[in-house]
């Protein structure tokens, strides 16, 4: 059998197949950053909180009101989003005047407070959740036996990226919206309502991390803590692309799970640091990242 | 950039540094006498979290930079100090400054990169960073991993007295304590001090000036993670323990939050702020999770409300009422 | 909120008329702090339920002794973390009174508060926590370990399974050193038990994708899977495993720290066939079903895990050891509980080492089918018992400083 470096090339794609599941998780995550950085200028911390947020959504959604995978799918984004519009509304929007890093802590101490709460309800221990039954089992490729649920994971959140990149870069609202995070003063001038776009940004990014939470659910366990260590990751990932183009969170998230799932065949002690090492060495050769614009 | 970040700056005029004088001299006081009021290992361990928020305040509040990674340099003193006492049976006090001077080489390494971002990066940077050691210290065979370094001797101090004591113990956190707070009153008080501030408010004018700004950042950095390193290779000493507790990010989000609370850019506030957090988790404690949620509403509060601290509240009360 | 209630604040004290024996006793009331994880990871195997088979302890103690000792039970939450449990015991036996500490889940707490007991000169009944370090380098003359520890977990499975034909072993290791123990301790059986280790893999702690390393494992072709992780790792490696078809393609998973709790989290359908070693099982005879069935009436219908069970019968032990000595100071009380044999409803007879070890049998028990449960917490077989003189370390391998050679 052929090998690299000892590995059957076999065994290899089957450990690429899966570092791009976990990339799939990184990637609409880091687009969610990028999206509400874009526009607000601050880097929401609660991030992994409203992404722990969207499966528990699903799990009580399955629980309370027996409402299965495909409905959490809808609501759990909507829902959640909407309390992201009213945290932007209450709280961040009196904090725009401000030195940025107070909407970094601001969204830290939020994100204390929810996983705090749900800790309290739920205990640390994680939730079931059962994979929808429309996709249990799964397909053996030769070299694998990739399960249904992960491959729908890899194409799903493949289509919501390229369909939120083309939505910006393509579509006139989202022209609106680059506009506004150039000169918000000039668009505003031309009649457009710029709070209420930073609002729906801010709901829209926020869906987005509720969105990769329901499809997590399946795969992890429903945890409160599930988001908080996930998220200083994404922030890595995030250094790592540089914030300044949505497709760069894209290529950056998914790249980056590559890696890692090649770490973890050749050096798996280090398949959680390995992230952070690349991060030191973009900033070496890099500081803006590397798809940044220095500002 | 908006410089409303550091509202309670502490400007230097002769006034205040009277009032700072006699409010050093009633925290000498307070330290000298709480012992005989509280629980010696509690009161030591106020100490050595408000020596860690001042060291943190140093970077903050005088240099405008916030890190979301100070726990590397206080966990990773704490493994120092507590392998080196344990394990190579050094001295206390060899012990502490070992810590210290490792944390330093620690900070500077991690400061080179750090710095070359600004703001927001900045504080994500140190974040990234502050994981990665903390994924070295699960997994590096001297940290003992989950169970960290158990059974610390305190040993004896110059090798005669016996720190076994829970006084004489008190009376070398205090000393480190007060000497670490006098130090970085001395640094901010310098013209190095007054440059960082000028950094602070306006980097682009203070490069026009001639001043290398990335060099001042990063020695601010190394100061604030060296003297953050002492605090806990201190506290590793008087709990006989150094473990992953220390090195985990929610130590990083605590110091924010001790100096928040007591007032960014204040000397005073970090050590108020120590104190109250220190002792609302001493007696929360047994709410398990629901101190997580009170400190994310302290977070939310200070934000939205208060953002000038405890200290830097009744600075702006006093002023008010004295006009200048 | 009620259980919360009941752990955090003082549990309750039970007063009782004070005998001749009260003369001894420090402020003559016996004061016990249970110490454990009450909301988080290892609440479910500990936690509010532990504080309920202590209570139950005391309360069977007064039934059936004469000299009218009083007892009060406290409880408290050390978050897992050795700073805020080395605290709590240091504010215990400073401030608080407290005479003997038990439980403490979580080996790095453990070995905190161990430390602090023997410096104090009080008790400490460990029952939650796992390293077998308590019996070993840091063992204690005011310390005794009750209910079961890594090397007996490592070696009752992996000794069982070779005997039963799993000889071939891959491990999925946590890498820190807890899973390191493990594996150290379950390789050594296998191999000593005419077994072949493949391979074996260190994976992140705590990790939450195992996919990778479980088609490492897969490919290894070994017929048993060792999970050398524990907690949530453990849930989510038996998960994934049973996604990724690896149950299914005929290879075995062996847990080597599972709890009945877990088994009721994951739900027979996905832990069925699982092999683990436990010491107590509440289907075992009249005793132990009477005893958990009152024990699940008053930790809202869950049942006992062997955790808990420990508690209370170690507690019952310490009681009886004061009584006998009529004095509650730690290092003579547990003197005095290694010298008299033990014997209550749940572990059976049984006697404690000079380590600090206590000796009794372990139970190799497999996951049920859901065909073959007859309801909730019907989920083990058992296929094994292990007597009690080979079920923990030997006295003399453990480099224990108080065994004398």
């Amino acid at each position: 059998m052929d090998t690299i470096f000892g590995v059957p090339t076999q065994a290899l794609f089957g450990q690429l197949l899966i570092g791009l599941i976990n990339g799939s998780f990184y990637a609409l995550l880091s687009l969610g950053l990028a999206v509400i950085f874009g526009l607000l200028n601050i880097i929401n911390f609660t991030h992994g909180a409203q992404y722990m947020l969207g499966a528990f959504t699903a799990y009580l959604l399955l629980t309370k009101a027996g409402l299965g995978y495909w409905w959490a799918l809808l609501i759990a984004p909507v829902a959640v989003g909407i309390t992201g519009i009213l945290i932007e509304r209450l709280l961040l929007s009196h904090l725009y005047k401000l030195d940025h890093l107070y909407g970094l802590l601001l969204t830290f101490g939020l994100a204390l407070i929810i996983q705090g709460v749900f800790r309290n309800e739920f205990g640390s221990s994680g939730q079931p959740y059962p994979i929808p039954p429309q996709l249990t089992g799964g397909q053996n490729l030769g070299f694998m036996f990739l399960p249904n649920y992960r491959a729908w994971v890899i194409v799903a959140s493949l289509v919501v990226c390229l369909a939120t990149w083309f939505m910006i870069e393509r579509t006139k609202l989202g022209g609106y919206l680059r506009a506004a995070t150039e000169n918000p003063a000039l668009v505003q001038a031309f009649g457009v309502n710029v709070p209420r776009m930073i609002t729906l940004t801010y709901g829209f990014g926020v869906g987005l991390a509720a969105l990769a939470g329901v499809m997590a659910a399946p795969i992890y366990q429903v945890s409160p803590q599930m988001g908080a260590d996930l998220i200083i990751v994404v922030f890595a990932v995030v250094v790592i692309g540089g914030m300044g183009s949505i497709l760069g969170a894209i290529v950056t998230g998914f790249g980056l799970g590559l890696i890692e799932g090649l770490t973890k065949v050749f050096y798996p002690e280090a398949s959680n640091t390995v992230i952070f090492i690349i991060m030191a060495i973009v900033l070496l050769l890099r500081p803006a990242g590397l798809f940044g614009r220095e500002k | 950039m908006a410089a409303v970040l550091h509202p309670g700056t502490a400007a230097a005029s002769a006034g205040e540094t009277r009032s700072l004088r006699w409010a050093f001299a009633g925290m000498v006081a307070l330290v000298a006498l709480a012992p005989l009021a509280v629980y010696p290992v509690f009161a030591m361990k106020v100490m050595c979290f408000a020596l860690f928020a001042c060291a943190f305040n140093l970077l903050i509040g005088f240099g405008g930079l916030l890190s979301f990674g100070h726990a590397m340099f206080f966990g990773g003193g704490a493994y120092l100090a507590a392998h080196s006492a344990k394990v190579w049976g050094f001295t206390p006090e060899l012990a502490v400054l070992f810590a210290t001077a490792c944390t330093a080489l620690l900070a500077l390494a991690t400061g080179l990169l750090a710095i070359r971002r600004q703001g927001i990066y900045f504080a994500m940077i140190t974040l990234a960073l502050a994981q990665m050691v903390y994924f070295f210290s699960l997994q590096a065979p001297f940290t003992g991993g989950e169970d960290g370094i158990q059974a610390v001797p305190r040993g004896k101090l110059f090798g005669v007295v016996d720190l076994a004591n829970n006084y004489a113990m008190y009376a070398f956190v205090a000393v480190v304590f007060l000497g670490g707070f006098l130090l970085i009153w001395r640094i901010v008080h310098s013209p190095f001090g007054q440059v960082l501030k000028a950094i602070r408010e306006n980097e682009p004018r203070a490069v026009s000036l001639g001043y290398d700004t990335d060099r001042y950042k990063l020695v601010a950095f190394v100061l604030s993670g060296t003297i953050s390193g002492l605090a806990g290779g201190t506290k590793a000493l008087v709990f006989q323990l150094a473990s992953l507790t220390d090195v985990h990010w929610s130590m990083s989000g605590e110091v924010v939050l001790m100096t928040l609370v007591g007032g960014l850019g204040t000397l005073f506030g970090p050590v108020v702020g120590a104190a109250v957090i220190v002792t609302m988790q001493n007696y929360l404690a047994q709410l398990g999770a629901w101190v997580t949620v009170v400190q994310g509403a302290i977070f939310v509060v200070c934000v939205m409300a208060f953002r000038r601290g405890i200290v830097g509240e009744l600075g702006a009360l006093f002023r008010a009422k004295k006009p200048v | 909120m009620e259980r919360k209630l009941v752990s955090t604040l003082v549990a309750a004290a039970f007063a009782g008329l004070s005998g001749p024996a009260a003369a001894q006793i420090s402020d003559g009331v016996v004061k016990i702090g249970v110490m454990n994880d009450m909301s988080g990871l290892y609440a479910d195997i500990a936690g509010p339920g532990s504080v309920v088979a202590a209570k139950m302890a005391v309360e069977d103690f007064q039934k059936t002794s004469k000299s009218g000792l009083k007892v009060e039970v406290v409880g408290a939450d050390h978050q897992n973390k050795p700073d805020v449990g080395s605290n709590i015991a240091r504010q215990w036996y400073d401030v608080d009174k407290v005479d003997v500490i038990v439980d403490v889940p979580t080996s790095s707490v453990a070995l905190a508060v161990n430390q602090i007991t023997r410096d104090k000169g009080k008790a400490f009944l460990v029952s939650g926590a796992a390293t077998s370090d308590l019996t070993g380098k840091a063992c204690s003359p005011n310390t005794i370990h009750w209910t079961y520890d890594t090397w007996m977990l490592a070696n009752g499975t992996g000794n069982a399974i070779v005997k039963t034909g799993g000889d071939t072993w891959f491990f999925l290791t946590a890498d820190y050193a807890f899973g390191h123990a493990l594996e150290r301790d379950t390789e050594a059986a296998v191999v000593k038990g005419g077994g072949k280790v493949l391979g074996k893999v260190r994976h992140p702690f705590p990790g939450t994708d195992f996919s990778s390393f479980l088609l490492q494992a897969q490919a290894s072709k070994a017929k048993i899977i060792g999970l050398a992780n524990a907690g949530g790792d453990t849930i989510n490696s038996i998960k994934q495993a049973s996604e990724f078809g690896i149950t299914k393609g005929g290879q075995n998973l062996a847990g080597l720290l599972v709890f009945i709790t877990d088994v009721h989290g994951l739900g027979l359908q996905t832990a069925q066939g699982l092999i683990f070693t436990e010491t107590f099982y509440w289907d075992l005879n009249d005793q132990t079903r009477e005893w958990s069935r009152r024990f699940a009436a008053q930790n809202g219908g869950r049942y006992p895990s062997m955790v808990q069970a420990g508690v209370y019968s170690s507690v019952l032990h310490y009681l009886k050891a004061v009584e006998a000595a009529k004095t509650d100071d730690g290092t003579k009380v547990i003197a005095q509980m290694k010298a008299m044999p033990t014997d209550d409803p749940l572990f059976g007879k049984g006697s404690i080492r000079a380590d600090g070890r206590k000796i009794h049998p372990a139970y190799l028990v497999e996951v049920k089918k859901p065909s073959e449960s007859k309801g909730p917490y019907d989920y083990y077989k058992i296929r094994a018992t292990i007597p009690a003189d080979q079920a923990f370390r030997p006295i003399d391998q453990g480099d224990c400083p108080l065994v004398k050679k």
